[in-house]
């Protein structure tokens, strides 16, 4: 089952509603290779995808599993839009109200914006990633990705290395993770772990050889600079990939069999090297089919919500 | 939901009976294994098509392919109140041109899910026909979709509801007919 009419963060699902969404998504990969990559359920619902922040691979992942669904969408984006002109996101969300669409895909870079869009709103809500909060979607894809290669989470070793502070992928995976019962160790630069981090039951690693030894997953991240107000946390992007890049060597401390994982872009070079980016290690764009497979998923369960009173 | 049985209308030698018969007409009718295949809609019709491919077998000497296809993504009544579904494993493991199709399922009633299904192999390919063998037609179509294979006919109120229990559903073979209580809705 799935108690949830709007999918805005990680922490308010229970284990079931995540499991939920895998076993759907499971189902839901086969569509793709049929030969009419098309189910007809969401006929005659309309989805409004709210931009307001750049995204290809979200957006694009998002607006291929509405057309496998059968939905109709609309784009907005924040360069075309009327938020250039001055309106305030009420005022935008109030006009996107009007014309009552049946779901609303929001990424924003304020954190919380698609929680405030879900009181003011009947359709149900997604959110596609806001500010440095949740990117609820990822982890399910991550994890779906995951559990494709590597079986149930429960007792896995996942190693998150990178920018842990501004990166919204790792606090939606971390509790993912933690909630399906994986271990969860964490590395990068001190300036980019979140002081009290470990209260998420999570340990953060002194070193990143420490953080990869006998782990399962390594999930890597990218410098989220956009996000880091102008501070130096860190001296240049060569002593980055010197001190945390993955290369072969670091990943040989891991288990013989564990997989690298990106939530994209991948900076080459700086979070891993291109040979172990482009090896049979690496399942990035396993996780971007994945990625459609979920959305689906999190799109016809989020269908049948009843209406607000 | 609330079910009174009112009696049972097979037991499980009639349904072995009934499928060994229907076994024999499809191969009559369908002249033989060539190009057949048998595709069962969840969950009780991919059983059902399992045994009457072996029983095809044994009588030909070749067992037909079968399939599976889950039609809850294809229902007219999908966001309508009803429990939010589990989805099962549509697997047609061959491609369904020239393919003379055989849809296998428990009980016919309204036709939609018939229907659904139809819409479900339609995405997969232009078979060269489709047909529908069903174990029971309990009657009280909704759509214009007749069966061509029947196990057992049956006259039935709206307010009654035909199980189709299988040993491969972790249950006795029966086929059993209930009355259903006033408020309850659910499919037969």
């Amino acid at each position: 089952m799935f108690s949830q009419r709007h999918l805005l963060d990680i922490e308010s699902l229970s284990r079931e509603d995540i499991v939920t969404v895998l076993d759907l998504a499971e189902r839901f990969r086969e569509i793709s290779e049929r030969p009419i990559k098309k189910v007809p359920t969401l006929r005659g619902k309309t989805v409004v995808n709210l931009f307001m922040e750049p995204s290809t691979r979200t957006r694009s992942s998002f607006e291929v599993a509405e057309k496998r669904m059968s939905a109709d969408s609309l784009n907005f984006s924040a360069s075309g839009s009327a938020t250039k002109k001055g309106e305030t996101l009420l005022d935008t969300v109030r006009n996107l109200q009007a014309m009552a669409p049946d779901f609303i895909v929001i990424r924003h870079a304020y954190a919380g914006a698609p929680h405030f869009i879900a009181r003011h709103v009947d359709a149900a809500v997604i959110n596609a990633g806001d500010g440095a909060h949740a990117h609820p979607t990822q982890a399910l894809l991550d994890c779906a990705t995951i559990r494709e290669h590597k079986g149930p989470l429960d007792g896995l070793e996942i190693a998150i290395v990178g920018d842990i502070a501004h990166s919204r992928v790792a606090r939606s995976d971390i509790f993912a993770f933690t909630k399906l019962g994986a271990n969860v160790r964490l590395s990068g630069p001190r300036t980019m772990i979140p002081r009290h981090v470990e209260a998420l039951g999570v340990r953060v690693e002194p070193t990143v050889e420490a953080a990869l030894e006998g782990a399962d997953v390594v999930m890597t991240l990218r410098i989220q600079a956009e996000r880091q107000g102008g501070l130096c946390l860190f001296p240049s992007t060569r002593e980055y990939a010197r001190t945390f890049g993955i290369n072969h060597q670091r990943l040989a401390l891991a288990k013989p069999d564990a997989i690298v994982m990106h939530p994209g872009p991948i900076n080459r070079g700086v979070e891993m090297t291109p040979e172990v980016a482009d090896s049979e290690r690496s399942v990035i764009l396993s996780q971007v089919t994945h990625g459609v497979a979920v959305r689906m998923a999190v799109l016809f369960l989020l269908a049948g919500s009843p209406p607000v009173e | 939901m609330a079910l009174t049985e009112i009696r049972e209308l097979m037991d499980g030698a009639a349904i072995a009976r009934v499928l060994r018969r229907m076994a024999h007409e499809i191969i009559e009718r369908e002249q033989g294994t060539d190009d057949l295949v048998l595709v069962g809609i969840y969950s009780g019709g991919v059983y059902l098509a399992g045994r009457l491919a072996k029983h095809i077998g044994e009588i030909e000497g070749r067992e037909p392919p079968r399939g599976a296809v889950d039609i809850t993504l294809y229902r007219d009544d999908l966001f309508e109140g009803l429990p939010r579904p589990v989805i099962g494993k549509t697997e047609l493991p061959f491609r369904l041109a020239h393919k003379k199709v055989v849809l296998v399922d428990d009980v016919c009633f309204t036709g939609r899910t018939v229907r659904a299904a139809l819409d479900a192999l339609n995405d997969y390919g232009r078979p060269h026909r489709v047909r529908l063998a069903v174990l029971v037609d309990r009657g009280l179509r909704e759509l214009p979709i007749q069966p061509d294979y029947v196990g057992l006919r049956v006259e039935t109120d709206v307010d009654q509801s035909v199980k189709v229990r299988l040993v491969e559903k972790g249950e006795q073979d029966r086929v059993v007919l209930f009355r259903k209580e006033p408020d309850a809705r659910g499919e037969g």
